[in-house]
């Protein structure tokens, strides 16, 4: 599991290591058509026996039944394979191509025999409406990730029913809002601290949540400000969430003190570890002194992101948290070591996800853990730190890159990198550099907005990835930053041989032109040329 | 060389000084010769300095009267006179040109001169052609505008930078810093932006040096609603005073008013109905006369000034008698207050002790129940 280390290199294996070929790629380019404008009329793939006049159709109300059939695409299984395999052919998926530019997402390797698992029928289908007498083994399982967990975070409970990111954040601050209703100090206390490199969902959940969010700023050597935060603290604090190592990649070295501060002004503290990936095995958040935290199985521990599909969260709290839980939570029954779900929680913030989350991930995620032991887990924390930093090494010695704040000083899981000084000697931007590197089969990620960091580039390497990738990675930056001096107009035209030149911006941001349904897109894009 | 009618228009809400006419209709107006004092405020420091660091004594290069002489007396430093303007008629552009021209002649280290973007374009103008300067410069920042990158961030900070030079000039780099103007031509347009004129060279210390103003554009509308929001909130049914910049005057539209781009106007804020507009482009005096209000300020993009440049009404007698920072609105979009790049907001009011009390870490309001704490430095 954990990634080879190599121990020792010859000069030769070094020279190669150092001047990695660069690859001659070209992404496919079908022009396929989408889907609703393929297939003809009475294709079908699955031929569905017909029902004998005979068999009385379902009882479905007639308020419910469809005048017409739905508008769906026909088309044979082939068509269908082939239309996929095809847009497949024209993405950069985290299979594909060495994804250490995703930074904050922590792109590790999803191995595969975990899918196995999941689509074993005994997994794939269950149903959640069964009784729990027959659905022991999953609970058993859910019941095993959440002990893994209390030891991993050093909390007292872990409920694994939120889904990931903002759901999980809501659900702790869902839960500081209950803590602080039950003792009749919501009025009073109607505010959260978060810092700007924590990741935004914080301060937009806490807001959800209904509290005023203060956000700090770092200090001039990029560490959260502690005098901020003692100029935040009051009568008024609820909470402080935060995020450490933050997403520049530098551990706050005063983490105790900023929950020593919080504490004693009355406030809960959250860590948001939806990465943990740096620290696993090595620190832990109620080792820190937090009330909170919450992990993203799809980052630390390696279940699939799936373009933002279905992920799960773990929310972790102390035994005084632990009434305000999200509901249903898993119970073991000592006597008969039997497993239940507890829905019967006066107390709890209610569910945030249907059921009890999502449960593949959960079977991925567990066994990911089990996989690797104790001692793995903390060679993968290790390992990624080290590929992080030997990336590091490699990064800040390309022309036009810099590495802002805590200078000379590692980094743990990932790092902001800045191109200001490349922008201000060619006038490229970051987001130019980017969409070259998609002409060598691989791309980037600058950093969540506001831009702190000039000119951003984020990469976080993982432990997944060989000294050779990111040798590989490493030169292809280094080549892009050439041709930026050296060339500049072919990286400001960049992609060149990529499926799609570039996205306009609009596509995503204006909700009058954004189509993200065929009935939206053929009422916006092919219904109303005039509109755009 | 100081600029004697510098910052004369900031406090009466003339928004510049340029020309003769403008540092008359101020003087009318009641405004009191600055640039003067913040000179000799930057030579202080330096000679405070300067005492630091072996040399051989320090000698002033300067011309008669306000031009300069009066500042170095005041700063107890050793002068040589090399120009003076004609006795009996006002100073002028061509003397601040004659007087650079001269004190440069002379080979000295440094050229210092008091003023705002008017003076720095002028002394630009008297060295030769833009970008091809050799003699090291810094401006003691006495102006109204200041957009150029050529300027310490307070007199004080000027004599620190002049001093760290003089004391080694091999240690401190020298970089090209843009002379810059407000661009009256995109003003008319109502936008406040600047204009390139050129490059002087500049010892580089940073912090100290303030950087150039970038250009404003318009804030996000989104982001501008939830700050309008917000200080409706705040101020309840009040007076609110609202500085020069594009971010106010959003805030002011998405309040229901309309605001001018470069001076402080008052608006009465009413719950439930649109503001009145009371007072425009006021001056200290009329902003003292209007009692308490609650003032909004955003700072200067890129460079974080809050106070002290461009919005000199807003004086220390107004801030005291507004009642300080509890009644300070600081008002930035987040991606505003990032690009300043964790560079502290700036501020340089002429009083000390007011500097000092405001210091510290400030509430911004980036939104609507939205804050950032952000330093606030002298």
């Amino acid at each position: 599991m954990t990634a080879h280390v190599p121990v020792s290199v010859s000069p030769e294996e070094a020279r190669i290591a150092d001047k990695p070929r660069l690859r001659r790629f070209r992404q496919a380019s079908w022009d396929e058509k989408l889907i609703f404008e393929l297939g003809s009329p009475g294709e079908r793939g699955v031929l569905v026996p017909a029902a004998d006049p005979s068999v009385e159709r379902p009882a479905i109300p007639a308020a419910l039944r469809r005048a017409e059939p739905p508008a769906l695409p026909e088309m044979s299984q082939q068509q269908v394979l082939r239309h996929y395999l095809r847009l497949s052919q024209e993405n950069l998926g985290a299979d594909l191509n060495i994804d250490v530019g995703q930074g904050t997402c922590t792109m590790k390797y999803s191995p595969k025999v975990n899918d196995q698992f999941v689509r074993d029928p005994r997994i794939a289908a269950l149903h959640p409406l069964q009784d729990e007498d027959t659905v022991q083994g999953v609970l058993g399982i859910i019941h095993s990730l959440e002990q893994l967990l209390k030891e991993i975070s050093g909390m007292d409970r872990v409920s694994l029913q939120p889904g990931a990111g903002s759901a999980a954040i809501y659900a702790n601050v869902a839960m500081i809002r209950a803590h602080f209703a039950a003792r009749g100090e919501l009025e009073q206390r109607d505010e959260i601290i978060t810092t700007i490199f924590s990741h935004p969902s914080n301060a937009a959940c806490a807001k959800t949540a209904g509290f005023k969010v203060i956000t700090l700023h770092p200090d001039a050597d990029g560490y959260p400000d502690i005098e901020a935060l003692r100029a935040a603290v009051g009568p008024r604090t609820a909470a402080l969430l935060i995020t450490n190592p933050e997403d520049t990649g530098i551990y706050n070295p005063r983490i105790e003190e900023f929950v020593r501060i919080v504490h004693e002004a009355g406030g809960l503290c959250s860590y948001d570890q939806a990465n943990a990936n740096g620290i696993l095995g090595i620190t832990r958040a109620r080792d820190a002194g937090f009330d909170l935290c919450h992990f993203n199985l799809h980052k630390t521990f390696s279940t699939p992101h799936a373009c933002g599909g279905p992920a799960a969260g773990a929310c972790a709290v102390t035994e005084e948290l632990a009434p305000y839980l999200p509901r249903p939570t898993v119970e073991l029954d000592p006597e008969t070591g039997a497993y239940r779900l507890d829905d019967d929680r006066p107390e709890s913030i209610g569910k945030m996800r249907p059921f009890y989350g999502v449960v593949p991930n959960l079977v991925r995620a567990y066994a990911w853990i089990m996989s690797l032991g104790a001692e793995g887990l903390r060679a993968a924390a290790e390992t990624a730190v080290l590929n992080n930093n030997y990336l590091l090494h490699k990064v800040r010695q390309i022309p036009g890159v810099s590495v802002p704040y805590a200078t000379g000083r590692p980094r743990v899981e990932q790092v902001r990198y800045s191109w200001q000084k490349l922008h201000e000697d060619t006038g490229l931007h970051s987001e130019d550099i980017g969409l070259r590197a998609a002409d060598f089969g691989t791309h980037y990620w600058t950093s969540h907005h506001p831009y702190v960091v000039p000119e951003p580039m984020t990469l976080e390497p993982t432990e997944s990835y060989t000294r050779a990738d990111l040798d590989e990675y490493a030169a292809i930056l280094s080549e892009i930053a050439r041709e930026a001096y050296e060339d500049p107009e072919t990286v400001r035209t960049a992609p060149h041989r990529s499926t799609i030149h570039r996205v306009r911006p609009q596509a995503l941001d204006d909700p009058a032109v954004w189509a993200v349904s065929w009935r939206a897109y053929r009422r916006k894009v092919l219904g109303g040329a005039g509109r755009r | 060389m100081v600029n004697p009618v510098a910052g004369l228009g900031g406090r009466v809400g003339l928004g510049g000084t340029d020309g003769p006419d403008r540092a008359r209709t101020a003087l009318s107006l009641g405004a009191r010769p600055l640039a003067g004092v913040r000179a000799a405020a930057a030579l202080g420091e330096l000679a405070a300095r300067a005492g630091e660091s072996p040399r051989d004594g320090l000698l002033v290069v300067t011309a008669a009267g306000p031009l300069g002489a009066e500042s170095v007396a005041a700063a107890g430093l050793t002068e040589r006179i090399v120009y003076a303007a004609g006795a009996g008629r006002d100073t002028s552009a061509e003397d601040t040109a004659a007087a650079v021209r001269a004190v440069v002649a002379q080979g000295v280290g440094l050229l210092l001169f008091a003023g705002g973007d008017g003076t720095a374009r002028d002394v630009l103008g008297a060295l030769g052609s833009p970008g091809g300067v050799s003699c090291p410069v810094l401006g003691v920042p006495t102006g109204v505008k200041m957009h150029s990158a050529v300027f310490a961030v307070s007199p004080r900070a000027a004599g620190e930078v002049a001093a760290a030079w003089l004391a080694g000039p091999g240690r401190v780099r020298l970089r090209d810093a843009e002379v810059m103007d407000r661009d009256e031509d995109a003003l008319g347009a109502g936008r406040v932006t600047s204009r390139l004129f050129g490059w002087l060279p500049v010892p580089d210390v940073p912090v100290r040096v303030q950087q150039r103003k970038t250009g404003s554009t318009a804030p996000a509308p989104e982001a501008v609603g939830g700050i309008a929001a917000e200080v409706a909130e705040r101020v309840g049914a009040g007076l609110l005073a609202l500085g020069p910049g594009s971010t106010t005057r959003a805030v002011a539209a998405a309040l229901g008013a309309d605001v001018s781009l470069t001076g402080v106007d008052v608006l009465a804020l009413r719950p439930g109905r649109p503001p009145r507009v009371v007072a425009r482009d006021a001056g200290e005096d009329a902003l003292l006369a209007l009692g308490p209000v609650w003032i909004a300020l955003s700072p200067i993009g890129g460079q974080g000034f809050l106070l002290g440049r461009g919005n000199q009404q807003i004086s220390p007698r107004v801030l005291r008698a507004a009642g300080g920072r509890e009644r300070l609105l600081v008002l930035c979009t987040e991606a505003k207050l990032a690009a300043l790049g964790g560079r502290p907001l700036l501020l340089d009011t002429g009083d000390d002790a007011l500097d000092a009390e405001l210091s510290g870490h400030l509430p911004v309001i980036t939104g609507r129940r939205q804050t950032s704490l952000y330093r606030l430095a002298r």
